[in-house]
């Protein structure tokens, strides 16, 4: 099913999704009983050759144009676990929860059509956020570290590295039993 | 096996007393969780789904709410006690057919199941019957931090907890409420409710989840989305949504006693006529028979006291609970006959109907 939509320009001031200029072309494609949709504008429409319906998917561009126009889809690899974005347009799943941060780009145009919102408001779990609570101490502390080293302050570079070190021990994710 | 041990012991979904709801049967809520740096269950290797297993298992079985819990690994369990798990919605169709490095863990009473990797590590799940959204999610928070206490679970502070499927992402949560329906079912307005439903974010599946049809007038009705929105939020916004279609149902009850009484009761009469004296029955008749009957007892037909006996009923006429309570493999026919002969013993002792005890249909 295949549908270009040039009606609802002026209530919905959306940007292109290639380009970030505002978006005059709408598009709702329906696979396997998924929707997809897609704004752009006069140009990347053209270039993209959209206003010819015949053998164009709206995922291949979807997946093309969240992550970089310019590169081909298979190249971005997930470092963590090996997913590429080909499995997912064949999954539909991702591989590993890194995988949300390799794909970043695919994902969050992904979210405003099938969400509530896009910011998570709910219930936070205390390990994860001590984790990340560490894991910015920890990134601060390796700043001061290298500017400590720079400027030849090593008494601070010392007193630093000790504490780098006990924030590393907590960092240690531990099963309590 | 201790399949056996657990349809004969006593649980939330077909024993609970406190299923004085007219409408809502029962109400579940499930939260999707994984392991922070670990593939997910349908990316990762066999060894690695193993490895998985093992520290859900342990971490799950360490929560007090897993106290002589039932643990069991999807891959030494038969079809048939697998099918039995599906229809007491203790597991998903997904896990039943799912291959190695695959299990689930029940608690005591059947109102906590932890599926394990499906298509996320954790599947957490908790049921209670009648409308209990509130309590239901209480419980299910408390559990679910029992469960991190010994897990890391992938958390991102701006997409929340991060699943296989997008779809599940911020939350993870998905409640939603069983819901008996026949007086819309009857006057054909199902597919305007499906509709106005959907509109407000919800979504309506049929008994058994997606795809099965609503056999017995039994709806799923869930939320749609779990990013953006506190899981208070979701399950304020989906209870007020479960209260319209209960008076929806209510008032399409008194449309239909007003119109035409007569017509409700023969048709209630004559489920309770077929219950007790036919010979074939299959699964869809049986349920649109028992789904006749409850809506009776809503009506004052019968004692509200027999509501939760049809609720056991609702499952127990499921294939796999029949083969399973007969021993033995039947071919669908066979199966029929099995059925009708269960629910003619069942019916043989049940209340008479007594049309006159509450003309207006109100209990």
């Amino acid at each position: 099913m295949f549908r270009a939509d040039f009606s609802h320009t002026m209530a919905n001031p959306l940007k292109c999704d290639l380009c970030s200029k505002p978006a005059t072309v709408h598009l709702t494609q329906i696979v396997n009983n998924k929707v997809h949709k897609v704004d752009l504008c006069e140009s990347c429409a053209q270039a993209k050759g959209v206003t010819d319906p015949s053998g164009f998917s709206l995922a291949d561009l979807l997946l093309k144009a969240s992550v970089n126009p310019e590169q081909s889809s298979a190249g971005v690899r997930c470092e963590h676990c090996g997913f590429t974005q080909n499995d997912f347009k064949k999954h539909g799943r991702f591989g590993c929860p890194v995988c949300y941060e390799t794909f970043r780009g695919l994902v969050e145009p992904m979210l405003e059509n099938m969400h509530h919102g896009t910011t998570h408001a709910g219930k936070v779990p205390h390990r994860a956020l001590e984790r990340k609570t560490l894991y910015d101490r920890l990134t601060k502390l390796e700043l001061d570290l290298t500017e400590a080293i720079k400027s030849e302050r090593y008494e601070d570079a010392a007193r630093t590295r000790d504490e780098i070190n006990q924030v590393k021990q907590a960092f240690q994710p531990k099963l309590t039993r | 096996m201790t399949i056996s041990s657990l349809i004969d012991s006593p649980s939330e979904l077909t024993d609970s007393s406190s299923s004085k709801s007219a409408i809502v049967l029962m109400t579940r809520i499930r939260l999707a969780r994984n392991l922070a740096g670990q593939s997910f269950p349908g990316w990762a290797k066999p060894p690695q789904r193993e490895e998985i297993l093992e520290s859900c298992r342990a971490a799950v079985t360490a929560a007090p709410q897993m106290k002589r819990c039932f643990n069991l690994s999807v891959g030494e369990l038969s079809e048939l006690e697998k099918q039995i798990l599906v229809e007491r919605h203790l597991i998903s169709r997904e896990l039943s057919g799912s291959k190695a490095g695959a299990g689930v863990i029940i608690s005591k009473d059947q109102a906590f199941s932890v599926m394990m990797n499906e298509e996320d590590h954790l599947r957490i799940q908790v049921l209670r019957s009648g409308f209990q959204l509130k309590k239901a999610w209480n419980s299910i928070n408390d559990f679910d931090s029992a469960i991190e206490e010994h897990l890391d679970f992938a958390f991102s502070p701006t997409l929340g907890y991060l699943t296989a499927c997008p779809t599940n992402l911020g939350t993870g949560m998905r409640a939603s409420a069983m819901m008996h329906l026949p007086a819309l079912v009857i006057s054909s307005q199902m597919e305007k409710v499906v509709r106005a439903v959907n509109q407000l974010g919800m979504v309506v599946r049929g008994l058994f989840g997606e795809g099965s049809d609503a056999s017995g007038s039994i709806f799923q009705i869930s939320n749609q989305t779990t990013l953006g929105e506190s899981e208070d939020e979701i399950i304020k916004r989906l209870g007020s949504v479960l209260q319209s279609i209960i008076e929806h149902e209510m008032n399409a009850r008194d449309k239909l006693i007003e119109a035409d009484a007569g017509k409700v009761y023969d048709k209630v009469g004559r489920a309770y006529g077929i219950l007790q004296n036919s010979h074939l029955l299959s699964s869809s008749e049986a349920m649109n028979l028992l789904s006749l009957i409850r809506l009776g007892i809503d009506l004052g037909t019968f004692p509200d006291a027999n509501r939760s006996a049809i609720d056991r009923l609702f499952i127990e006429a499921q294939p796999g609970h029949l083969q399973h309570a007969q021993k033995g493999e039947f071919e669908p026919t066979q199966r029929d006959v099995l059925r009708a002969s269960r629910l003619r013993s069942e019916f043989a002792n049940f209340a008479r109907p007594d049309f006159n005890s509450n003309p207006n249909g109100k209990n």
